[in-house]
């Protein structure tokens, strides 16, 4: 019993930086039909840039833990936003183009960051709570787990209520359903473009400094690992839908936990297996609209 | 009323490599309805859409004698030209009051107008607009159009696969506006285009082949069968009282006809 109850609590964590990864991917996607490779350097960028940060502030405590998430969140935009404005924008609709351009920009990321950062991991402190435990029905579940839980509650609430309540979100929306009628109601659609990067990218910053909780290091490698799973993530939920991504964050990684557990480490076969039925049974993944 | 509302030269556009648009020209009248007709896949649709820049196109398009042509979509728009498209295209997953949000650009949208005309639209505000009948999407549709001050309106298609009875409606509704705003109708019910239409626009394969009034066009019988591929309206129209029967709408003939794609 304890043993499911820490899986499932650890997945939930797990799939907390899958979402958050995989919400800007899912939103980006929708509107624009943009795959960006290059989300996992928004990622990454948030962490080391967040660490550097909060560590020379006040390094392992809850202040300079909430200043590099703030970095990370704000780096993350920005990179985001710059890359949607310089690069993405002169291509939309130019589909091979984007993909080995945001793949490029991706490497070329990861190579930048090795080149100041080194190519080790770097470990990382925490506020003392996040390295302890807390007992749940006799499962000793590592703090950190809860924190992971609980901000990406709140950044999908945050994202929800800025659809649901701003004009914004009311233009992206429609967005996703029909961009050129957007623009044929006299909207200029391309705004939300930049908006809607920006968002996701501060959704992966955030992430990129909640993955060096985690894991307890930063490495220019952490973005392109949760990357690939985040992309499993949006298909198995549905490109272009938020509720989905959030749903199949838990799924995949709930069943990532219990399959390294009880099937001898086979939770990435499991997930790609998952994604493979998926495909299969409801190509347009668990909430993707049905011509998608 | 001099100066066309909306002038087209030398239009020229295409989809996929493929030319559907070929050396347009035509003029809207500042005021009254100019129906654009011609047999299915003639490019009826995309005209309008490259009018509004949604395909790419060449060409001269002046609204009220300034140069748009070069302007994205939006611009275009937000110069006050409201667009009704062909098949509706609401917002499946918002609600009728949030597609009619979006669409309000002034800072004062009509939204009397638009609930005085549409009713049935006040009392389904919060449903999905992806579960209303077809009739009622085309009355978001071309509400979304009426709510602001337009210059002229593009409307593909309005009463397509509608009930006549629904049909009535919209072209009671079209007829309505058309006392305030010059309309650019596609249509394919000729007793629709008898009642609203003051002018023709006839496209063949992507080139204009007819321009001229509406009523002179209709009466020609040999004209409009042999553009149209439907025998005219007035005979039916005279004796039923105009009421419209679905047996004289224009249903295209495909086996008569020099057919050009
Ligand atoms: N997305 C597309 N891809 C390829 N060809 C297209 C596309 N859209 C339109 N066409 C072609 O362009 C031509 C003109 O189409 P268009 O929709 O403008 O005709 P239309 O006059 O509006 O027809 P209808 O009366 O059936 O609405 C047709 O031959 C059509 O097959
Ligand atoms: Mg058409």
């Amino acid at each position: 019993m304890s043993t499911v109850i820490l899986l499932l609590v650890t997945g939930l964590g797990l799939g907390a930086l899958y979402f958050l990864v995989a919400s800007g991917l899912s939103l980006i996607y929708g509107l624009m039909h943009v795959l960006n490779f290059a989300h996992g350097v928004f990622l990454t960028i948030g962490a080391f840039l967040g660490w550097e940060v909060g560590r020379r502030v006040s390094d392992g405590t809850w202040g300079g833990l909430l200043l590099s998430m703030l970095v990370g969140v704000v780096v993350g935009a920005i990179v985001a936003a710059l890359t949607e404005y310089l690069l993405i924008r002169r291509l939309y609709e130019r589909h091979i183009e984007q993909v080995l351009v945001t793949v490029g920009l991706a490497l070329a990321g990861v190579a930048l960051m090795e080149g100041i950062w080194g190519t080790d991991p770097i470990y990382t402190a925490k506020p003392a709570w996040l390295t302890e435990t807390t007992e749940i029905l006799g499962a000793r579940i590592p703090n950190d787990r809860f924190l992971l839980i609980g901000i990406a509650v709140l950044v999908l609430l945050g994202i929800v209520l800025f659809l649901r309540g701003t004009r914004y979100g009311l233009i992206i929306r429609a967005g996703v359903e029909n961009r050129h009628m957007v623009t044929a109601l006299g909207i200029d659609v391309r705004r939300s473009f930049t908006l809607v990067f920006a968002i996701g990218g501060a959704a992966a910053g955030l992430g990129g400094v909640l993955a060096s909780v985690y894991y307890g290091y930063v490495s220019a490698h952490l973005g392109s690992s949760l990357l690939i799973f985040a992309f499993i993530v949006t298909v198995i939920g549905g490109l272009g839908s938020l509720a989905g991504a959030a749903i199949a964050s838990v799924l995949v990684a709930v069943l990532q936990q219990f399959a390294n557990f009880y099937l001898g480490g086979t939770g990435d076969l499991a997930v790609v297996l998952a994604l493979a039925a998926v495909l299969l049974i409801r190509p347009s993944g668990l909430m993707g609209k049905a011509a998608a | 009323m001099s100066e066309p509302i909306l002038a087209v030269s030398g239009l020229h556009a295409r989809i996929a490599g493929q030319q559907v648009v070929e050396d347009v020209s035509f003029t809207v009248p500042s005021s009254g309805v100019t129906a654009l007709l011609g047999r299915n896949g003639v490019g009826k649709t995309s005209t309008i859409k490259a009018v509004l820049g949604l395909i790419d196109r060449t060409g001269d398009v002046r609204l009220a004698g300034d140069r748009v042509d070069r302007l994205p979509t939006h611009r275009i728009v937000q110069r006050g030209v409201g667009y009704v498209p062909e098949d509706r295209e609401v917002f499946a997953g918002l609600t009728v009051a949030e597609n009619l949000r979006l669409a309000e650009r002034d800072a004062e949208p009509r939204r009397e107008l638009v609930e005085r005309l549409f009713p049935d639209l006040v009392q389904r505000k919060a449903q999905r607009a992806g579960t209303l009948s077809g009739g009622q999407q085309q009355m978001v549709s071309l509400a979304r159009a009426l709510l602001n001050d337009n210059r002229v309106l593009l409307v593909d298609e309005p009463t397509k696969g509608l009930a006549p009875k629904i049909v009535g409606e919209v072209a009671e509704a079209l007829e309505a506006v058309a006392d305030t705003v010059p309309i650019l109708l596609v249509e394919q019910n000729l007793h629709v285009v008898r009642q609203l239409a003051t002018d023709v626009v006839v496209l063949s394969g992507g080139r204009v082949v007819h321009t001229g009034g509406a009523a002179e066009f209709l009466d020609d019988d040999d004209l409009v069968h042999r553009l149209l591929g439907v025998h005219g309206d007035h005979a039916e129209s005279d004796a039923s009282e105009g009421a419209p029967a679905p047996e004289a709408s224009a249903t295209t003939d495909t086996t008569t006809e020099e057919g050009r794609a």
